[in-house]
């Protein structure tokens, strides 16, 4: 490896916190080239049977005959004031939509995501202490039906069986708690899946090493062991996951949303794009992906703060 | 970034099995998958764009009312689900396939790149896989797909271009450690050029990690393609995917559930054998692998 400088603490979030804006820029470049690739964005906003005069009229309107550089400082300094104009299909500010939306989506991401903790991390903890067990073999089979099954396939499952069937649950729409169960079971079952069998393979990981045999040695009784010194170093690498795996729901959020009809950001976005309203689509892409630069910044200071023994590394940044 | 200090994992010694059910069982699920989709010409009974009114949403022949010459039932046009089946398998393979190729291939490069040269090529190929890995990936995929218009073709370029970055990330990161060792030193040391130790000496030796990965983003690309047939992106009517299937059968839940449950089943097999074998293929070559 190159020769690595150790970093402070300081200088170490300065330049995450930089590597982080320089992230966002090149999102910008993303969403700003999204539009132009639909070539002339004027044709979305105007009849098919325009006249070329109001075409050209509407082209100097947008500003679209400038160059495309300028066009993008104008488009980046508008949306860094959070103004990605007006979506062509509500005639409403696109981020007004969002910020209606955003709610029931973080709601379904949040419940998707805790579900799929409360359920993986025992499972995966339990599996390890009982390896080859019953419990063992019976979570790996669940983790490998979690991984493969689509979520719009056990989106459609789920209403089959426990709305259209039993009744139990409502199959489409946001309406209280029991509107929530089969969508965020359906979105945070991949999640389940992964985390569980991370957390098995984490607990393994740590109940090999010295300091947990030496504690056993000791006469330290196992359940404190366990839970106390194996539990905890089990459970840093789960944080970074948490970051990634919320980032991964958002966009799960898309199909989920559009089978069970919930009223959320994803939704918007399908809709957005399929009424070729792309200040919207711009807007939501550039909304989410902030999001998620934003919570991983979170968890990436957290772990640090977490595990002592990482250091900051110049050559990592 | 935060690198952990001192946190080798242990390797575990493990007993060897001569054949390993996930390895025979991935293996003939996608070699029967792979012959039914290349063979469906052949093996269809039914033209799978062949509508039959008379015969809608005939269940499959082992419940009531369900007929001998269409196994599996029909749909809600009367069409073979069978006959779709085998030819919807075409184009999810295909297009898992092909994509995954393409992403490969940009991803490896760029990653061997990155990783061996370092400095500002590196800094440069590793911000733009930051920038990608931000973005909600479908629907990346859904608005550039749109853009440009949904067809087979788009489909691959729009999945393959956007999904390197993984392979990226991963080869970059063994490349960095690869780079470092005895043999590349003394392969340098003789007077080889840039391009020969990257091909001769650092790439063989990065090939496990790039294997076990394509056989994961396969498992993702087939997930995704039928993701965005689904959602009536991906390729168009009238040639049948499966994902295409499943959206169609979402109106037929109550009454049909052959038409959502078969396609769904069949997707589920072929990511589920994709995906032990990838897992197979990482332990038997390297244990302490984590892709």
């Amino acid at each position: 490896m190159a020769p690595q400088a150790r970093l402070s603490l300081f200088s170490f979030v300065a330049r995450r916190l930089l590597q982080s804006l320089g992230v966002l820029l090149g999102v910008s470049v993303i969403v700003f080239a999204l539009l132009h690739l639909t070539g002339d964005p004027t044709r979305l906003l105007l009849p098919l049977e325009a006249r070329e005069e109001d075409v050209r009229q509407l082209r100097a309107l947008l500003g679209l005959d400038d160059p495309l550089w300028i066009q993008y400082v104008r488009f980046l300094s508008r949306a860094v004031r959070g103004d990605f104009g007006l979506s062509f299909k509500h005639q409403v500010p696109a981020l007004t939509l969002i910020a209606q939306t955003l709610p029931a989506t973080l709601q379904l991401t949040a419940a998707g995501l805790a579900l799929a903790l409360v359920v993986a991390v025992p499972a995966g903890i339990l599996a390890a202490l009982k390896r080859n067990s019953v419990l063992d073999a019976v979570c790996s089979v669940g983790v490998l039906l979690g991984q493969a099954m689509p979520v719009y396939w056990l989106g459609l499952l789920l209403i089959m069986v426990f709305a259209v069937g039993l009744g139990w649950f409502p199959a489409a729409g946001r309406d209280g708690l029991a509107s929530l169960v089969l969508p965020a079971t359906a979105l945070g079952a991949f999640s389940m899946a992964r985390i569980a069998r991370m957390a098995r393979s984490g607990m393994l990981e740590v109940l090999a090493q010295d300091y947990v045999r030496t504690a056993r040695a000791a006469g330290i009784r196992t359940f404190l062991v366990t839970y106390k010194y194996a539990l905890k170093n089990a459970a840093i690498p789960l944080v970074t996951i948490v970051g990634l795996e919320f980032g991964i729901l958002l966009g799960g959020a898309v199909i989920t949303e559009t089978i069970f009809a919930w009223p959320g950001v994803g939704r918007l976005a399908v809709d957005a794009i399929f009424s070729r309203d792309y200040p919207l689509v711009q807007a939501i892409v550039a909304v989410l992906a902030t999001l998620f630069v934003v919570i991983n910044l979170v968890v990436d200071l957290v772990y640090t703060y977490l595990d002592p023994r990482i250091v900051y590394v110049r050559s990592a940044l | 970034m935060s690198v952990i200090v001192g946190a080798a994992a242990p390797v575990a010694i493990r007993p060897r099995r001569r054949v390993s059910f996930r390895a025979v069982f991935g293996l003939s699920v996608l070699l029967v998958m792979g012959a039914s989709a290349v063979l469906a010409p052949q093996l269809a009974p039914w033209d799978p764009a062949k509508q039959m009114l008379m015969k809608r949403l005939r269940p499959p022949m082992w419940q009531e009312r369900g007929l001998r010459e269409h196994p599996l039932g029909t749909d809600h046009l009367g069409r073979d689900i069978l006959s779709r089946l085998l030819y919807g398998g075409r184009i999810s393979l295909g297009v898992g396939l092909t994509a995954v190729t393409l992403s490969a291939l940009l991803g490896v490069t760029l990653g061997l790149l990155a990783g061996f040269f370092g400095g500002r090529a590196d800094t440069l190929i590793m911000r733009i896989v930051d920038v990608f890995l931000a973005i909600p990936y479908i629907l990346l995929v859904m608005g550039v797909v749109f853009a440009l218009g949904p067809s087979l073709l788009t489909v691959i370029l729009v999945m393959g271009a956007t999904r390197w970055v993984h392979f990226a990330r991963v080869v970059r990161a063994d490349v960095l450690s690869i780079r470092e060792r005895e043999f590349v030193a003394g392969a340098r040391a003789r007077g080889n050029r840039a391009l020969r130790l990257l091909l001769r000496h650092v790439l063989p030796n990065a090939l496990t990690p790039i294997i076990v990965m394509t056989t994961l983003e396969l498992a993702f690309m087939i997930i995704y393609e039928s993701a965005l047939s689904f959602l009536g992106l991906g390729v168009q009517p009238p040639t049948p995917t499966w994902g295409w299937m499943l959206s169609d059968g979402r109106n037929y839940l109550a009454t049909a559930w052959w038409l959502a449950t078969l396609p769904g089943l069949t997707i589920m097999l072929t990511v589920l054998a994709v995906n032990l074998l990838g897992d197979w293929l990482r332990d038997t070559l390297d244990p302490r692998l984590k892709v």
